[in-house]
């Protein structure tokens, strides 16, 4: 009986390092990737860099018309999803009932759409807008091909938030006398706000941090673009190019990768702060 | 009001629509001229002399993507331990979001610290550097994420009363968990891995960057391979006639592959929010 619990002791104790182990891992990974970045890409980075042209194909120079191209790119993208995704979600969590045969089969489809490679979205958009509707490589179609993209993340969060909205809101709402549509915009979309953000948030930066489904629809041009139908490179591409095809590029990799991640875990912890503090909320509540 | 919703609805749901039918549009020169067991047995992979095959590219997704989740399962599960049972709480919130802060990462960014600091240090080992390894470890800090987050998920849904019983019962802590909180959150747990597979079979661009683009079988971890995403952003660019077609059925290829393994997660497990 002694040994049998002195063997589980010991078994406890090994699998207890070995979590430890593996949790202290992955918190090194974190660490050395990060300051990684900006050890290597705070030396170049100055206000210059974020507003000059990029000279000498990206060796010297700035990152200022990519930072436009990518401002851009996620502003046509917005612009598309943000209506469809959140009037899908309102039809989803408000008009009709979780087992109807046509939510059930939006949902699946939206949920294959999340799951499918960015590199196929590439594929597709370029197929699709780049030379089926004759957009060229545009910010347009790049910026359209992000918006199919980012439908999945907008519409679930959305429609969580939504969901989560308690029903005794409806309910008043309906002893009130107020008509559906009042109810949507003056009670449940201002309750559900914050998910909205939060998902608008990530969707951000899931566009910023796109490369893939970028490559052949909004293309490689340096240049400052002067329509949506010019050719725009992101931030994204930007890195990718320079490590890749730009001999003596990695500096200015570096930097452009440093700003690239700060913006990005600007957003992420936006989001959380947001998630969290509504969670605060709907338990005070 | 109700059919405008019902418009959007359905523009949202028919996107993945499209985009099958649009593959299969531009693969159908493809399909047609060159039947289906070309895309294996060819001699090489040579589009400009119409010699496609495929092979070298479906193995090394495959082995950078099973490399990939043989690391990454072991240590998201662990994870998704650590922050529910082990860690202190204040400890496990700050765990749990560097967690959520790795996925965000974009993948651009990983294969450019991959190509910078993973490569050179492998080439020290063993050259040239770019090889199926590097791939593998980037692919792994890219996926560990989702094995954690959705495991995570899988372990709160472990019903308290099961805990509480073990408790009474005088269970150590790793025989609650081996013998209880696992076996009943198998299920997810999976679900997740396979999620997470999904997810290494199609990333792209980390893996373009680390693994040296040859298309060859690995005879070793040190080998440069070649994928199917790396191979279609590659080419495509230049790609032209059949050529482009065939990128465009390694891209029906790839999505196959993942409907295949969402439809596998969606049958396992119940709970599919990832």
């Amino acid at each position: 009986m002694a040994t049998l619990k002195s063997i589980h002791a010991c078994r406890d104790r090994f699998a207890q390092f070995a979590i430890y182990t593996a949790a202290f891992m992955v918190c090194a990974a974190f660490v050395w990737i990060l300051s990684d970045l900006v050890l290597g890409g705070a030396a170049h980075l100055s206000w210059d860099f974020l507003v000059d042209s990029p000279r000498d194909a990206g060796r010297a120079g700035g990152i200022g018309p990519i930072l436009v191209s990518t401002g851009l790119v996620l502003m046509v993208a917005l612009m598309a999803a943000l209506p469809l995704g959140w009037t899908t979600a309102v039809l989803l969590a408000e008009y009709i009932s979780a087992d109807s045969s046509f939510g059930y089969a939006v949902r699946y489809s939206l949920h294959v759409l999340a799951c499918v490679p960015s590199i196929v979205f590439g594929l597709f958009g370029n197929a699709f807008f780049s030379i089926y509707l004759d957009m060229g490589f545009s910010i347009l179609s790049g910026g359209l091909t992000l918006a199919c993209m980012l439908l999945p993340i907008l519409i679930s969060t959305a429609d969580a938030g939504l969901r989560a909205v308690p029903d005794t809101y409806r309910l008043s709402a309906a002893a009130l006398g107020m008509s559906r549509t009042t109810t949507l915009f003056r009670l449940l979309l201002p309750a559900a706000s914050p998910s909205l953000a939060a998902g608008l948030l990530l969707g951000t930066g899931r566009a910023v941090a796109e490369t893939a489904a970028l490559l052949f629809t909004s293309g490689y041009v340096d240049r400052m673009p002067g329509s949506l139908l010019d050719s725009g490179r992101t931030l994204s591409i930007h890195i990718f190019d320079l490590s890749m095809n730009i001999p003596g590029g990695d500096a200015r990799a570096h930097a452009s990768a440093l700003v690239l991640i700060t913006a990005l875990l600007l957003l992420n912890v936006a989001a959380m702060r947001l998630a969290a503090g509504w969670q605060r909320r709907r338990i005070t509540e | 009001m109700l059919w405008l919703l019902r418009g959007a609805a359905g523009i949202a749901a028919s996107v993945v629509l499209l985009i099958l039918l649009f593959l299969a549009v531009e693969s159908w020169p493809a399909l047609r001229q060159i039947s289906a067991e070309r895309f294996l047995a060819d001699p090489s992979w040579n589009p400009g002399e119409g010699m496609y095959n495929l092979a070298p590219m479906l193995s090394g997704t495959l082995y950078a993507a099973g490399g990939a989740l043989l690391l990454a399962t072991p240590l998201g599960i662990a994870s998704a331990l650590f922050i529910a049972f082990y860690a202190p709480p204040h400890g496990a919130s700050i765990y749990q979001h560097l967690v959520e802060l790795l996925a965000g990462i974009p993948s651009v960014v990983y294969g450019f610290w991959g190509l910078t600091t993973l490569v050179p240090l492998i080439n020290q080992l063993h050259p040239p550097g770019a090889s199926l390894l590097a791939g593998i470890l980037v692919l792994t800090l890219m996926i560990l994420p989702t094995v954690a987050l959705t495991a995570h998920a899988a372990l709160l849904a472990v019903p308290a009363d099961y805990l509480r019983g073990a408790a009474a019962l005088g269970m150590s802590r790793w025989g609650m968990i081996q013998g209880i909180v696992l076996p009943s959150a198998k299920m997810g747990i999976v679900a997740g891995i396979i999620l997470a597979a999904g997810r290494a079979i199609g990333e792209t661009m980390a893996v373009l960057m680390v693994t040296g683009n040859v298309v060859q079988h690995a005879a070793s971890l040190f080998n440069p391979i070649r994928t199917l995403a790396a191979n279609i952003a590659l080419e495509m660019p230049y790609a032209m006639g059949d050529h482009r077609a065939a990128l465009f059925v390694s891209g029906l290829v790839l999505m196959l592959f993942v409907m295949a393994l969402l439809g596998l997660a969606a049958w396992l497990g119940p709970n599919r929010d990832a």
